[in-house]
């Protein structure tokens, strides 16, 4: 068995208290009873009673909910298609401008797309708000589902497939019952990455938004461009909080699938 | 290849190629032609040239690089696109730097450990990037965390005043960053048979030569893809600049928001999104290469 | 059970010899190229119901496509494949009457031992209660009883095996196709279920299509077997007519160790042919129907273990050469042996002593000189082209 050594184990700390330290201080700070950064005023949950009690607020992660719950729905269903196309086809007409597609939102500038995707709105006319948001979240998660999918496909051992058909099934049944189930865990990570993407969200919601539609990273953004407000760091833990929930549990139920994607 | 064949594959493929043609190429198309318009004081603030058939000749002769030229002449904007070049190259050398060691000491931890040291450096790329910028903010800020630990431990006696500095914005991108080097550094790292470095050794390679020789070459391909995948997003960021950024920090993505919302000035900002593609055009084909190749190696 | 009485009905199966019998499987003229490559090239072959075949070649040869075509996976790009007197071509493989044991077994990871040798047979919307039945059946055929509620990770290699073998033969399938079946079995474990296979086949009386790069696996098993060589097929015959009548270098030096010697032919008399050899003089053979002339360019093979060794020289008037011992390999059941023939630079001849007795007489030591001599029917004539 192999030990930590320790340069690697250093290395690591720091590494991680730089990950976490900022994220730690939002926390303790969301139970300071007092106003102010700077002074520690006890334990107290005033600010997230007034989290609550904060109408626009919760309204406002009411509708990233919702968003977030259709865009990743949506964008796994699209990624799970594009994938299948990129590992599955070959080399198709076409392929270079899929891949390209879906390679190039990772990386571009959320201003870009966010004004591009404003712009073609406008031109057709469309009203904005909850579906001009959803889009937009789809288009952007689309090329995440589909990367993360599409490492699992490429991994997947096609013989299963062939498997299937040879015994009688035809090829959407096999699909049905043997890769669908494989590569599940992938489908299932690559929903809960749109989703957390969706809800995450400023640049992209702030273009594709009109008047009355306000989502939570938006309100959040505006209460923090005007200063620390202790609400925002109660509302950053629980996010946190869930966010955390939902990746442990999930990779501790892919943790499987992960180790198989990386052989 | 029969017809039922096609059809089915036409049927996977065709959803996510009009999507994405409909969202994300056909948005571009778009920008490139407000970008070449008059703006105009109205909503939308700009004077259409949706060209009808028969006028193309009209819609050429209407179209016009002004907006061009003002991006050009105006120091404003040549500066912000050096500045925003400057910031993000150095962000990812950073990023690097701290991300690389990082990737190398998990691929060194028992075997055991490395699932959970691998959910541990993605659990914050999960959690919201806003609430990420924001928790700088209040270390950063005169008398927050940092000045206080950092007066405490005797270190500093005046405040640090980092917040709305440029230092601020580096620290925030390699904060915000770090997941997108570390993955792809790691990946690779951890693909390479610790026989090549056995037999480097066995052939008479001091630690430091092998760790240049055989290690750092062979984790080139995570190397590049970590560095694009910071790089790029970081030349166009706004939220960083914006929230943790002084009013002297330029960045493009920041100057862009600002002519589009504060402004008003949709053409302008069109031209601005139109150059940045341009300067990322050359890093992104490298990318599309690099992500295509790996995905499908 | 009439075990005893399976090797007589073995020797006296031999279909392919009757003219009026009418094969199972027929692939006429068949051509298959990926890009400029080509797997199969204009290829024709029968094989017959109850037939045990075996396509035999190195990686890369076209055996496996040759396979996939007739499971479906891959389509001819021109030629027919018939099964059973129905052409083959534009069924998809789920609609096909055979079926396949993968090399990697292809084992369904998500579903229990049960499971997948059920699923071609839910596949056929089968009752539950024959399905049960066959199930039932299947396990015991594959010794698998106790492990029905199992996982594919949670069974040994040759446990999966079995189950993937159970599953392929579970739909009684016109044909079973094998690809590389014993490949991923270690040595001792590829014996054993050989036999296994060999009584399976002849019990259940299907057919049998084996792909392997195995040569002894083929010569075991197989009935028939057919060489393959880029594409095409070098020969196809019994696997003791493979081995003791080659139809070219490139059979003779695929299947099994044998030396070959270069030479022209110098007389023909009846059937008996004299070849003169620059390294081992006049070779006299035993061969029917030579259609080569008189001077023609001939290898002459003969295999190692055809030959004898001794210390001094035979009494004959051809077929021997002197030598010196050059190498001694000892491989438990036999030793081979590499003469070198005219001295430093010169041919190595591989001869291989059976060994008989625990030790020999007189043995044969490293640089002793000695003479090297076989029967004129261990020769085998095979043509001249390179």
């Amino acid at each position: 068995m192999k030990r930590f050594r320790f340069p690697h184990f250093l290395a690591l700390i720091l590494g991680l208290a730089f990950l976490y330290i900022p994220i730690l201080v939002l926390i303790v700070y969301s139970f300071n009873a007092s106003r102010l950064v700077t002074v520690w005023g006890g334990f107290s949950l005033r600010w997230y009673a007034a989290l609550f009690n904060n109408q626009p607020l919760m309204d406002a992660a009411w509708l990233s909910l919702r968003i977030a719950l259709v865009s990743a729905s949506v964008a796994t269903l699209l990624g799970t298609l594009a994938a299948l196309a990129l590992a599955r086809f070959g080399r198709f007409t076409g392929r270079t401008w899929l891949a390209g597609m879906i390679a190039a939102p990772l990386v571009m500038p959320e201003v870009i797309i966010g004004l591009a995707l404003l712009l073609l709105f406008v031109g057709l006319e469309a009203g904005r708000g909850f579906w001009t948001i959803a889009i937009a979240h789809v288009t952007l998660s689309t090329c995440f589902a589909t990367v993360v999918i599409q490492s699992r496909l490429v991994t997947f051992d096609r013989s299963l497939e062939e498997a299937a058909e040879d015994l009688g099934a035809p090829p959407w049944r096999a699909f049905l019952a043997i890769t669908l189930p494989i590569i599940a865990p992938a489908i299932a990570a690559a929903w809960m990455l749109a989703f957390t993407l969706s809800l995450d969200d400023l640049v992209l919601a702030s273009f594709a938004s009109g008047p009355g539609a306000t989502t939570l990273p938006m309100r959040l953004y505006s209460a923090v461009r005007l200063g620390v407000t202790p609400e925002v760091n109660a509302a950053s833990t629980i996010l946190i909080a869930l966010v955390a929930l939902i990746v442990v549990s999930a990779s501790l139920m892919v943790k499987k699938n992960l180790l198989d994607t990386r052989r | 290849m029969n017809a039922r064949h096609k059809l089915r594959r036409l049927a996977v493929l065709a959803p996510p190629m009009l999507w994405l043609g409909l969202f994300f190429f056909v948005p571009f198309l778009v920008v490139l032609r407000i970008s070449l318009s008059d703006s105009a004081p109205a909503i939308p603030p700009y004077a259409p040239h949706w060209p009808g058939l028969g006028e193309i000749g009209t819609f050429i002769r209407a179209l016009d690089i002004e907006n061009y030229i003002t991006l050009l002449s105006d120091d404003l904007y040549l500066g912000a696109y050096l500045s925003s070049l400057r910031i993000a190259a150095t962000a990812t050398l950073l990023t690097l730097l701290l991300g690389f060691p990082l990737a190398y000491a998990m691929t060194r931890a028992p075997k055991v450990w490395q699932p959970a040291l691998l959910v541990l450096v993605i659990l914050p790329f999960w959690t919201s990037f806003l609430i990420r910028v924001y928790a700088w903010m209040a270390i950063l800020r005169p008398e927050g965390v940092l000045d206080q630990v950092l007066g405490q431990l005797g270190i500093t006696s005046a405040p640090l005043n980092l917040l709305n500095t440029e230092a601020a914005v580096l620290i925030g991108i390699v904060y915000s960053y770090l997941p997108f080097m570390v993955l792809p550094v790691y990946a690779s790292l951890e693909r390479i048979d610790p026989a090549l470095t056995e037999a480097a050794a066995d052939l008479g390679a001091t630690p430091l030569k092998r760790f240049f020789l055989i290690t750092v070459p062979l984790a080139m391909p995570g190397i590049m893809a970590g560095a694009f995948l910071v790089l790029i997003p970081a030349i166009g960021e706004f939220v960083i600049p914006d929230l943790l950024g002084g009013s002297d920090t330029l960045m493009i993505g920041k100057v862009l928001w600002t002519e589009f919302f504060a402004n008003r000035d949709w053409p302008l900002a069109s031209a601005v999104a139109i150059v940045m593609l341009l300067i990322l055009v050359g890093p992104l084909l490298l990318f599309q290469r690099l992500a295509d190749t790996g995905r499908r190696a | 059970m009439a075990k005893k009485s399976l090797g007589n009905i073995r020797r006296s199966f031999a279909p392919w010899t009757d003219p009026a019998a009418k094969p199972l499987v027929t692939f006429e003229r068949v051509t298959k190229r990926f890009g400029a490559v080509s797997a199969v090239e204009d290829l024709s072959l029968a094989i017959h119901a109850g037939e045990f075949f075996a396509l035999l070649g190195p990686s890369g040869c076209g055996k496996t496509t040759l396979m996939r075509m007739l499971a479906g996976f891959e389509t001819p790009d021109s030629g027919r494949i018939l099964l059973d007197g129905v052409d083959l071509a534009g069924i998809p493989p789920h609609r096909r009457p055979t079926n396949m044991m993968f090399q990697s077994y292809a084992l369904f990871p998500h579903m229990s031992v049960e499971a997948n040798i059920a699923f071609g047979l839910r596949q056929e919307g089968m009752a539950k209660a024959d399905i049960a039945a066959r199930v039932a059946e299947m396990l015991a055929l594959a010794r698998l009883e106790g492990f029905a509620k199992r996982r594919p990770d949670q069974l040994s290699g040759g446990q999966r095996q079995r189950v993937a073998l159970a599953r392929a033969l579970a739909k009684r399938p016109k044909v079973l196709l094998l690809d590389e079946p014993l490949g991923a079995l270690d040595r001792k474990l590829r014996e054993e279920t050989q036999y296994e296979l060999m009584d399976l086949q002849s019990e259940l009386g299907m057919t049998f299509l084996m792909v392997t790069h195995d040569q002894d696996e083929a010569m075991v098993m197989a009935d028939r077997i057919a060489v393959m060589e880029r594409g095409r097929i070098a020969q196809v015959a019994p696997p003791e007519e493979i081995y003791e009548k080659p139809a070219s270098r490139y059979v003779a030096e695929f299947v099994g160790d044998i030396n070959i010697f270069e030479g022209a032919i110098a007389a023909i008399a009846g059937d008996i042919i004299t070849v003169e050899s620059p390294v081992c003089g006049t070779i006299l053979l035993d061969e029917e129907d030579v259609s080569l002339p008189a001077g023609a360019r001939v290898f002459v093979a003969v295999r190692p273990e055809k030959i004898v060794i001794s210390h001094d020289e035979p009494a004959l008037s051809a077929n021997k050469v002197s030598g010196e011992v050059w190498d001694i390999g000892y491989l438990g059941d036999y030793t081979m042996v590499q003469v070198k023939i005219g001295g430093e630079g010169g041919p190595l001849i591989k001869v291989a002593l059976a060994n008989h007795a625990r030790r020999a007489e007189r043995p044969i030591a490293w640089e002793d000189q000695v003479w090297l001599s076989w029967e004129i029917e261990a020769g085998i004539l095979l043509g001249g082209e390179a």
